[in-house]
């Protein structure tokens, strides 16, 4: 047995527990393949046939190793005993590739469905769950709750946004106006409702650089907007900090011109999560629960997203509410798939925020990142560790669901 | 002897646990068999006879290879890529006149020529010579075998003219137009205590000990002219440069350098990474020298390998564009079939993403480039948060950074999904000279290369 079949079984035995959906994939089949382990299933996808090696596997986890045989593209589907409901599925799997399915399923009827080209209802045939004994979760009763959680996240979005809207154009006047104590005391607790639905943004193209981007984010003549670029001018840089040059403040010009362009940004992004059609799935509210947590990880926790205001654990504690505000919505799914992820997570939020807590709040300000110790940046990082390795379960818990 | 001559002849790929199996050749053996047939067989490259070699034993195959030192090119470049490198940026000092450099690189040029035959640095060696002088080789290499050592030199753009304009050593009017200055790439974030340097040494072997004794010596024959800048310790070689080589995996898991350039793609080899003797006549200076040289470009570029492990197997196949079983593009195919970029699947998108690495760093989006890497995963430790300072250690050689990596690198700064992952923290760019002549060396009675007024020496042209 090679070395990787060995990692991928450990790796599945470890993670399938939390986990129930198209999470592993190994293109080496397993040694012992299709027909020895139990639950483990091979289909060949061609033109014209869809080849399961077993019509009928015991219930709990079941992995179908799908391979791409045919020259289109493919997909492979479990359907519900009435042919339409989707259990689960892979798509855009190229020719020559190979992809996992991996799902938990109750004793019963369904269908297997490959579906070369991406046309039509797919090749089809009956496949049987027989009953093992094992419990199985209450797997693909979650539609409604998704559907919940979506609207729920969406409202949040849209409360988030119009805060932020509003706070940016009160802190773009004290700006423009000269007022720089107000325009520094509004910087950070305003920036917090972005903070908290960066991912949001993060799917609007640009919008995210316009509005958020880093000095050292750019390349060699790009031009330099948003709230960073306002926040160096609020909080100007000695020679030394700024690589050996004077700062030169801007002109009552390019600060004007600086605010407008912030708010303008920042009414694009309302105007886009307003839309009627604005929708944000399941998946993407699991994924960027997770990605705040990486947010958090690559730049507040090194003090690297407020190089000037130093006021970074706003930012963060805005990341922990988002990742928060976007589990929540989903926990009751979490909950009925998966108790124990439920459990550990509910408990890493806690001491993450009870951390945070130590240091100050949101409303009432927090201790500026260069004044906290190492000690105590480590004690953050290590929560961060703690409750983003349990986080990146969450896509792959709902969408098996 | 197992030496081959000809970096291109068909190597069979090493194990990775070579240098533990071998018994190989060490150098005290070298040594001890005198200047006769074994040194003459080891360093053939050297044109003080070429004996005919005894046919390739198999148990000495791996360890014990060498390759020449001498040819039209540096070794190291085409060489198949072994699987440790440490590489070393030197700063020439102030007090360092335009001899003195000439003196160093003669000094250097010896020593590298002797130890990447499987000998000592100095003729004595590690445990002979006057009982009152310290040994010429520092002797961590004694019993090891030349493990494929090559040793590949490069001149920085502060050695022609430094940052505030000085013309330093009168090479300002022989600046190769390719020397430029790196910009700013979106999200650099580099260290200067990681970055620049005029002069680069890069030691690649299959054993580290072997490299590491190399750049150490190096460094003890520089004291007084030059100092390390910096230095990176790769393991692990990211890219294959011989298609006999099997495809590396980089830190994120992948395979790495698929599409690389390889040795027996001539024709690419000659466009893409030698400098042509034409390119000095779009130079306003003289840079004949570097023609059939190269340039080589070096990026510490850290992974963030924390957030990347929390990353579900459909982003990170996603960002990169090829699965991660098997490295096939994910428009289909095995691994060396060419990504089609324009298959779409579900919803019409393309099955390789728009911001996907492999479509971003492909040739066809690229104005047709390629580049010859040879990079290495490196692993610094951790940082303070306790998370792995790890990542690739890019290295790449070509024909010139203005098109075939400014403009790559720009893209990728500014599209590629993988940066989320990835933060450039280190930079070199240096004009790699051609190799020496075979032949020209001046040797000693037991037949090795000494150091003399009249040595040759690499990037002799420049100074000529």
């Amino acid at each position: 047995m090679s070395r990787s079949t060995v990692g991928a079984l450990a790796l599945a035995a470890l993670v399938l527990p939390l986990a129930a959906g198209c999470v592993s994939n190994s293109d080496t089949p397993s040694a012992n393949g299709s027909s020895g382990a139990p639950g483990v299933l091979s289909v060949s996808s061609t033109e014209d046939a869809c080849d399961v090696s077993s019509a009928t596997a015991p219930s709990g986890n079941i992995t179908f190793h799908v391979k791409n045989d045919g020259s289109d593209v493919t997909e492979f589907y479990l359907l519900g005993e009435d042919g339409l409901r989707i259990i689960s599925e892979v798509e855009n799997v190229g020719p020559g590739i190979s992809r996992d399915l991996v799902v938990q399923a109750r004793p019963g009827n369904y269908f297997t469905a490959c579906k070369p080209g991406m046309v039509g209802d797919g090749i089809r045939a009956a496949f049987t769950v027989t009953d093992s004994g094992t419990e199985v979760g209450p797997t693909g009763d979650t539609a409604d709750q998704l559907k919940t959680a979506e609207a729920q996240y969406v409202a949040y979005v849209k409360d988030q946004v119009g805060a932020l809207i509003a706070g940016t154009k009160e802190f773009a006047e004290a700006y423009k106006a000269g007022d720089d104590d107000k325009a520094r005391e509004l910087y950070a607790p305003t920036r917090a409702h972005w903070e908290r639905i960066e991912p949001v943004a993060e799917s609007f193209g640009d919008l995210d650089p316009l509005t958020d981007a880093r000095e050292a984010d750019l390349e060699d003549g790009q031009t330099w907007s948003g709230w960073h670029y306002i926040e160096k001018d609020l909080w100007q840089p000695t020679a030394d900090k700024n690589g050996g040059k004077e700062y030169t403040p801007l002109t009552q010009a390019e600060r004007e011109k600086a605010a407008d362009d912030l708010v303008g940004y920042t009414q694009q992004l309302v105007d886009q999560v307003n839309k009627p059609d604005f929708t944000f799935e399941a998946f993407q509210i699991a994924n960027g629960a997770k990605g705040l947590l990486d947010e958090v990880a690559s730049s507040k926790v090194t003090g690297e997203e407020e190089t000037w205001s130093h006021t970074d654990l706003w930012d963060f504690q805005a990341n922990v509410d988002g990742a928060r505000v976007g589990y929540e919505g989903l926990a009751d799914v979490v909950e009925a798939e998966n108790p124990d992820l439920a459990a550990e997570l509910d408990q890493r939020f806690t001491e993450i925020d009870a951390l945070l807590a130590e240091q100050g709040s949101i409303e009432k300000g927090f201790t500026y990142y260069d004044k906290l110790s190492q000690d105590q940046v480590k004690a953050l990082a290590t929560a961060v560790d703690a409750l983003s390795e349990p986080l990146s379960q969450l896509t792959a818990t709902v969408t098996g669901a | 002897m197992s030496a081959p001559t000809d970096p291109t002849s068909d190597q069979p790929d090493s194990p990775p646990d070579d240098s533990t199996t071998s018994s190989g050749l060490s150098r005290r053996a070298v040594l001890g068999l005198g200047g006769g047939l074994a040194v003459a067989g080891a360093a053939a490259g050297f044109g003080i006879g070429r004996l005919t070699a005894p046919s390739p034993d198999p148990v000495l195959a791996a360890g014990s290879r060498t390759y020449p030192f001498t040819g039209v090119h540096q070794a190291g470049i085409v060489t198949p890529a072994q699987d440790r490198l440490y590489l070393a940026a030197f700063d020439v000092t102030a007090t360092t006149t335009r001899d003195d450099l000439v003196a160093l690189l003669q000094r250097w040029t010896t020593i590298a020529a002797r130890l990447t035959q499987g000998l000592s640095a100095g003729p004595y060696g590690p445990a002979s010579g006057p009982y009152d002088a310290p040994p010429d080789d520092t002797g961590e290499a004694a019993d090891l075998p030349p493990a494929g050592l090559t040793i590949t030199f490069g001149f920085g753009r502060s050695l022609f003219l430094a940052a505030d304009g000085t013309d330093r050593f009168g090479l300002a009017g022989r600046l190769p137009g390719g020397l430029v200055e790196l910009p700013h790439f979106a999200a650099d974030n580099l260290d200067p205590a990681r970055t620049g340097g005029d002069l680069v040494v890069q030691a690649c072997a299959d054993d580290p000990q072997v490299a590491v004794h190399a750049i150490r010596n190096l460094s003890r024959a520089a004291f007084g002219s030059a100092t390390i800048r910096w230095t990176q310790l790769g393991y692990g070689r990211t890219s294959s440069t011989s298609t006999a080589q099997r495809t590396p995996r980089n830190l994120f898991g992948f395979k790495d350098g698929t599409a690389n350039i390889k040795v027996e793609e001539s024709a690419d080899v000659e466009e893409h990474v030698w400098v042509p003797s034409s390119a000095a006549a779009a130079d306003t200076t003289d840079s004949a020298w570097l023609a059939g040289g190269s340039y080589l470009v070096a990026r510490r570029i850290r992974m963030r390998i924390e957030p990347w492990d929390r990353t579900s197997l459909r982003e990170q196949e996603n960002l990169v564009g090829r699965n991660k079983g098997e490295g096939a593009p994910l428009s289909g195919g095995t691994e060396f079939t060419d990504p089609d970029f324009d298959v779409t699947g579900r919803d019409d998108q393309p099955l390789i993403a728009t911001n996907a690495h492999v479509r971003l760093a492909h040739p066809d989006f690229n104005s047709g480039v390629r580049m010859l890497r040879r990079g290495y995963n490196f692993t610094d430790g951790n940082d303070s948060l306790g998370r792995l300072d790890a990542g690739l250690f890019f290295l790449a050689f070509v024909t010139d950074p203005r098109t075939h990596y400014i403009p790559m690198q720009t893209q990728l700064s500014k599209n590629d999904g993988l940066m989320e992952y990835l933060e450039h923290t280190g930079s070199g760019l240096f004009a790699v000279p051609p190799g020496i002549p075979a032949g020209s060396f001046v040797v000693g009675a037991d037949g090795t290369p000494l150091t003399t007024r009249n040595s040759p020496f690499v990037g002799q042209g420049l100074f000529a």
